[in-house]
């Protein structure tokens, strides 16, 4: 049994301009131990994928209208509400983009860990300040006894991301996810911050579930991919076969629209053409259509079926590609 | 040879830093140190670094959005920093800038009509039918319809958004452009009509860019020579393959290194290298970058190291070691890091 199931998540936001949407029919898999990248552009629902699963999702104005979310085989959206706080935390933990706004400013970081510890394992202070100096030692924060006493913002972007990760493996949850967590970061500190992540996931077998919309971090990270556009899934596989031969005419534009090592403004970029479409009033028929270079009239009137392609592959179109990268 | 377009010499730009009762001065920023390059007509010069590296500071005083504390900044035979203000605006016209957020750079109670023809009421240039055309000939430049002309910004998403922009900063002709940052806000798929854009515009009208961004990969595809910034100064500058085939500075390869791969069969070749950038309010002496270097000596600590040639021409690095270091650059490096 996989560790987390999502089966036909629909999730829809009302708004005074209408109804959003956001995410339209998806499903995946997160097994032990591995990790799943969620990747896509801005406003393409993979966000609100993982905020469903945390049951983080506003409502109003969001609702899930359909669709289950099983958490080793238990239905998540079924759990009672005095069930939550130990559902997230212990078994599911989430880190955000922002560092800068997801601590308490008012608070010391001894006091926003001490918190977490003394309400998980029930220790008395001193024990508590113990174990919060491991959690910053292992996350790698140098002069850890120094630092309890600081407030956020005294650190910086990159201290405030160790800390939340910190934060999030305290309870020793199964699955971390994390949505975007190295894009407000610099490069190299963006680095070190993935680095972190993989080896305290290999030491807690934990299962991770990176949420971005930078191909090269998953090219970096993850086991397994699921490629989303405009509230959909279009593709499914591994991370190689993802880059190596990928099927969807959007996952192809995605990877050549960044331009290769060695390449010059000599030769124009491939692009793709247009915006991405507003998702209160979709395009019928496959929602990538309109911007698709091997579109044809069947794509513009019948929705692509999420369909096996080769083992472990799936993807939603009607004329997938066949030649390898 | 003729002069370069622009000749920028022991650029620096210091902020001071108040606190205390009477907000006295505590401290400084320092923000550009002795910067000093040349960017030849037609040419577009990347300017790479880390978030507060001092970079956009560098391009917002050379268009004098910010005084500079001392240097030169001679453009087309003139200094820049010397011009009188009546003749900083005239001058003004040939260098103009795209900025990085297209969300908070369009005035949003101005028709993208009015937004592209303003420098031209502020420049009196031509007739009121003139600068009617000028703009819908400058939108169609930029791919966009003479239609949208009475449009709003929040009507166009953010790749529309920059190419009004785009369209804002040509409407005076200048022959030199500085792009700070302009597609780090958008999305993958758009960034790339952007740069390509941005690219037959270059070729069209023979611009010249200074063309700042924290992404190597779209500075490596973009120019023609690239600058690599740390804590204010340029710690290595050269043509664009030689940054990329031979760093000669440890820095910029720890930024090779540090930007996520392509494919997923090269992932974990290069580690992390250590540390953060340290404030620049009290930088490291000596080299403000041996905290972090995997290859620093003691002597790194007592000397700041001057930007010198080195083996092909026109490449400068700042960095002691740079002759004994070079073989160990070639490859991604594999250092221990903090955690």
């Amino acid at each position: 049994m996989a560790l987390l199931e999502v089966r036909g998540l629909k999730v829809h936001f009302h708004t005074e301009t209408g109804v959003n949407q956001a995410v339209d029919d998806v499903s995946l898999t997160v097994e032990e131990g591995r990790t799943l990248g969620i990747v896509g552009e801005s406003g393409c629902g993979k966000s609100v994928t993982a905020l469903s699963i945390m049951r983080l999702v506003p409502d109003p104005p969001g609702r899930i209208i359909a669709g289950q979310i099983l958490w080793n085989g238990r239905d998540v959206m079924k759990l009672p509400v005095h069930d939550l706080p130990e559902f997230r935390g212990r078994e599911v933990a989430m880190i955000f983009q922002d560092p800068m706004t997801s601590l308490n400013p008012v608070f010391t970081i001894e006091r926003l860990l001490c918190e977490v510890i003394r309400k998980r394992f029930r220790v008395g202070k001193a024990e508590a300040r113990k174990r919060a100096l491991e959690a910053l030692n292992t996350v790698g924060i140098p002069d850890a006894e120094s630092r309890l006493g600081n407030y956020p913002h005294e650190l910086s972007g990159g201290m405030k991301q160790r800390i939340l990760i910190a934060m999030a493996l305290l309870c020793e949850p199964k699955l971390l996810i994390a949505d975007e967590p190295t894009t407000a970061l610099d490069v190299t500190i963006q680095k070190q911050i993935l680095y972190l992540m993989k080896n305290l996931q290999q030491k807690n077998n934990m299962a991770l579930m990176l949420i971005t919309h930078d191909i090269g971090v998953i090219a970096e990270t993850c086991d397994e991919v699921a490629v989303m556009y405009a509230g959909r899934i279009v593709e499914r596989t591994d991370v190689y076969t993802l880059f190596s031969h990928n099927r969807h005419p959007y996952t192809r534009s995605l990877l050549t629209s960044i331009p290769k090592r060695g390449l010059g403004k000599e030769v124009p970029l491939p692009t793709i053409e247009g915006s991405v479409p507003s998702l209160f009033n979709p395009p019928k028929g496959c929602r990538f259509a309109p911007r698709c270079f091997r579109r044809q009239e069947r794509c513009l009137l019948e929705d692509p079926q999420l369909l096996p392609v080769a083992e472990n592959h799936v993807t939603a179109c009607h004329f997938p590609l066949e030649d390898a990268v | 040879m003729t002069a370069p377009l622009l000749d920028v010499r022991n650029l620096v730009k210091r902020y001071p830093v108040r606190g205390g009762v009477f907000a006295r001065k505590r401290g400084e920023v320092h923000a550009v140190e002795d910067v000093s390059f040349f960017i030849e007509k037609g040419e577009t010069l990347g300017l790479v670094g880390e978030s507060g590296c001092g970079k956009s500071t560098l391009g917002r005083a050379i268009i004098r959005l910010e005084d500079a504390t001392s240097g030169s900044i001679t453009f087309d035979g003139e200094d820049l920093l010397a011009l009188p203000s009546r003749e900083l605006f005239d001058r003004r016209r040939h260098l103009q800038m795209i900025f990085q957020d297209p969300y908070s750079s369009l005035n949003p109670r101005m028709t993208v009509g009015e937004i592209v023809r303003e420098p031209l009421i502020i420049h009196r240039s031509g007739s009121r039918r003139e600068q009617h055309e000028e703009v819908s000939a400058l939108l169609e430049k930029v791919g966009m319809k003479a239609e949208m002309i009475d449009r709003y910004p929040h009507e166009f998403s953010g790749g529309q958004r920059q190419r009004i922009g785009i369209a804002r900063a040509l409407a005076l002709k200048p022959s030199f452009i500085i792009a700070d940052e302009p597609i780090s806000a958008l999305d993958v798929s758009v960034q790339a009509q952007v740069l390509n854009l941005m690219v037959s515009l270059q070729r069209e009208l023979n611009l010249t860019y200074l063309f700042i961004s924290h992404d190597l990969t779209v500075v490596e595809y973009i120019s023609d020579r690239i600058a690599v910034m740390y804590l204010g100064r340029i710690v290595e500058i050269g043509p664009t393959h030689v940054i990329f085939n031979s760093p000669a500075h440890p820095y910029t390869r720890s930024l090779i290194d540090a930007a996520p791969v392509r494919d997923p069969r090269l992932r974990g070749i290069a580690e992390p290298i250590r540390g953060e950038t340290p404030s620049p309010i009290n930088p490291p002496p000596g080299c403000t970058f041996h905290p972090r270097c995997p290859f620093a000596i003691p002597r790194c600590r007592e000397v700041v190291p001057p930007l010198e040639s080195h083996e092909t021409s026109g490449h400068r690095v700042a960095c002691i070691r740079k002759d004994e270091i070079v073989g160990e650059l070639k490859r991604p490096m594999a250092v221990s890091a903090s955690d």
